[in-house]
């Protein structure tokens, strides 16, 4: 799988991306701060890809998401899509890359206006975009219906008539309208059932198959991203920690991070899960409006060292296509601190909580 | 994907109209209907009515003797209502009165809905305006308003009647007047449910498509708001008639030998002792209109709403 991604093109470019939102307070409304939801982000997409984006809520996935489609203004950063520069385009050359991102939404129910009929929901991006006649609208939005598995003869209903899987399509049709080739999925299957989420996640594989769709596919859910991402990035309050193909990212995480954030997925076989040992943090998350000097998960590392209070880590590549941000891997610092943590990142966290101590 | 039988007659159906089916849901509700019922019979007695009985509303007899005869008859025959404290006929005067609070009612509901629409979701939407907006709101709504509305008749009575005579100047005046003071409740509800939808994932999934802001306000925002601006315009019509009647009994309204079913009313309260049918019938005339469309506006959010539609 490495090898293939690396052959292909990368088509979303991210680099040291950074939304802030200020914090106005105090009679005069004076900005005395920001929330660092996304605080120096750097990815990227190649075509034809599945991005995971995992992390703990809060830890600003969503808004990573929406920054990257320009929903938020981002404060800082680069967002390339197709070569095409997105963090600092003006409303109209905005308008006309459009097309070729899309979103999929969390919740179903708040995503569809209840007022418009499924046609004119999944028509609507048509209506900015296109300049088709009457019946060429009504036959498209009978495509994308079929695409995603829709009756054709539902197309004069309204939202609140289905149910909560059939309301997703409804939202995956809109956003394929324009035949777009990059897809932000922010937790597209955390506001549906268990039975549903299948159903979902297999119709979004299909598309991907039939029409070459790149998605960044943003969850909590890890057993679902490793079920459909082909690589994965784990983020920790604004940053990310790791990003490592799927298959190396779970079978050895190198930051702590995603240790402790892997270890707590149930296992099915009950026999292994009674032997799970998981990796329960101590500590608080701290606040994304006051983010501590060093590396962001020092405060809850059970690993921690000296230098992880002091200095943030940067975001190396420690094995081919195997990215960390994490001082246990940076050879430089552990060689200073006397730990030989690198060759023995396989190991369990108990043991290097000792030698770090 | 789904358990839901197939329908062929839905699949070639061409989309229904939707003003077919907000009529179908409309005519469910049993009280909208009694009250369009209503409504329809008071707009056909104010306009067809003057047609059939067709005696002035401001005859007076000159003769001095048989009109102080002819005052305060009870009904008959001559006068269906009876006459009031000038010998006046008092069917002829609720017609004519009640074409005036009509019009006074809707015209001045209309302005106050649109500028308060129009500040709400400007205020709502465009964080920028947002302060300046809604600081002028607050501004309207702490001037006074009696001491306000005289100025402006006295600044503008004189000049609009002169260019659109007596009673079409006064008329554009009161209705200007009333709408522009009563507009800042309908704002602050608009921006309030504005503030709320914006945030919505469909607004963001429109702004995701690139729609622009007033395409996402027409499509999105306002046929979503409409449940709240339906309830303040039907409020609205009562208290437009009931501030016109007010300014009129001030003197500062129509003429004081124009009829407004709010000058009848305050007309008859002198008499209430004795003659309580001259009060009962501009104030029923009153209650009824408001009444009605009070159920209408009912009946037309219920019609609106797709997710009530249909049960």
């Amino acid at each position: 799988m490495p090898e293939a991604a690396a052959a292909r093109r990368k088509l979303v470019e991210v680099r040291d991306l950074r939304m802030h939102f200020p914090i106005y307070a105090g009679l005069l409304r004076r900005r005395v701060g920001a929330v660092k939801a996304v605080d120096g982000v750097s990815f990227d997409i190649h075509e034809g890809e599945t991005l995971g984006l995992v992390g703990e809520s809060g830890c600003g996935k969503s808004t990573c998401g929406r920054a990257l489609l320009r929903l938020y203004e981002p404060t800082s950063g680069s967002i390339r899509i197709d070569g095409r520069e997105i963090a600092t385009a003006g409303f109209d050359t905005l308008r006309t890359l459009r097309p070729i991102m899309q979103m999929v939404f969390q919740d179903p129910q708040a995503s569809l206006n209840p007022r418009m009929t499924v046609g004119s929901i999944i028509g609507e991006p048509l209506d900015e975009h296109t300049r088709l006649s009457r019946r060429e609208k009504q036959e498209r939005i009978h495509e994308l219906m079929d695409a995603v598995g829709l009756n054709r003869a539902f197309a004069n209903r309204y939202p609140h008539e289905f149910s909560g899987g059939q309301r997703q399509s409804i939202g995956i049709a809109r956003a394929l309208a324009l035949n777009p080739r990059f897809i932000v999925c922010d937790e597209p299957i955390a506001a549906l059932d268990v039975s549903i989420q299948a159903q979902v996640v297999n119709l979004l594989e299909d598309l991907q198959a039939r029409f070459g769709l790149t998605y960044l596919f943003i969850s909590h859910d890890l057993s679902m991203v490793r079920h459909i991402a082909d690589r994965v990035a784990v983020m920790d309050l604004g940053r990310i920690a790791e990003l490592a193909p799927r298959d190396a990212l779970y079978e050895a995480p190198l930051h702590p991070y995603s240790q402790a954030l892997l270890s707590a997925v149930p296992e099915p076989d009950p026999n292994a899960e009674t032997r799970r040992r998981r990796i329960i943090l101590t500590g608080d998350v701290p606040s994304p409006a006051n983010p501590p000097r060093g590396c962001n998960f020092s405060t809850r590392c059970p690993r921690v060292m000296p230098v992880c209070r002091e200095v943030e880590p940067a975001f190396r590549e420690v094995a081919p296509g195997h990215f960390t941000a994490c001082h246990l891997h940076d050879p430089a610092i552990s060689q200073t601190a006397g730990t030989a943590a690198a060759p023995e990142a396989k190991s369990t966290a108990d043991t290097h909580v000792q030698q770090g101590a | 994907m789904t358990d839901v039988p197939f329908q062929p007659d839905r699949a070639t159906e061409r989309p229904r109209s939707q003003w077919a089916e907000v009529w179908a849901q409309f005519k469910t509700h049993r009280g909208a209907l009694i009250g369009l019922a209503v409504f329809v019979a008071l707009v056909l007695f104010v306009s067809v009515g003057p047609l059939v009985w067709t005696r002035s509303p401001t005859y007076i007899n000159p003769n001095a003797a048989e009109m102080i005869l002819s005052r305060n008859k009870p009904p008959s025959w001559q006068a269906p209502l009876g006459t009031d404290q000038l010998g006046r006929d008092m069917l002829a005067r609720m017609m004519a009165g009640g074409q005036v609070s009509i019009a006074v009612g809707l015209v001045a509901m209309v302005i106050s809905m649109v500028l308060g629409t129009l500040v709400g979701v400007l205020a709502g939407y465009f964080r920028r305006l947002d302060g300046p907006l809604m600081r002028l709101t607050d501004l309207f709504l702490a001037l006074p308003l009696l001491p306000l509305l005289l100025v402006m008749v006295m600044l503008f009575r004189d000049p609009l009647a002169r260019s659109l005579g007596p009673e079409g100047g006064t008329f554009l005046l009161i209705v200007t007047a009333i709408g522009v003071t009563s507009w800042m409740q309908a704002a602050r509800i608009v921006r309030g449910e504005v503030l709320a939808l914006k945030e919505r994932e469909f607004v963001l999934a429109a702004r995701s498509i690139g729609t622009p802001a007033r395409r996402i306000i027409l499509r999105h925002i306002l046929p979503n708001i409409v449940s709240p601006i339906m309830v303040s315009a039907t409020l609205g019509i009562a208290s437009a008639i009931i501030t016109e009647s007010a300014l009129s009994f001030l003197g500062l309204g129509f003429p004081p030998d124009f009829p407004t079913w709010g000058r009848l009313l305050f007309d008859g309260v002198e008499y209430i002792q004795q003659y309580p049918a001259r009060v009962i019938w501009p104030g029923l005339a009153i209650s009824l209109i408001v009444l009605s469309v009070n159920y209408i506006g009912d009946g037309l959010r219920d019609a609106l709403d797709p997710r009530i539609r249909g049960r």
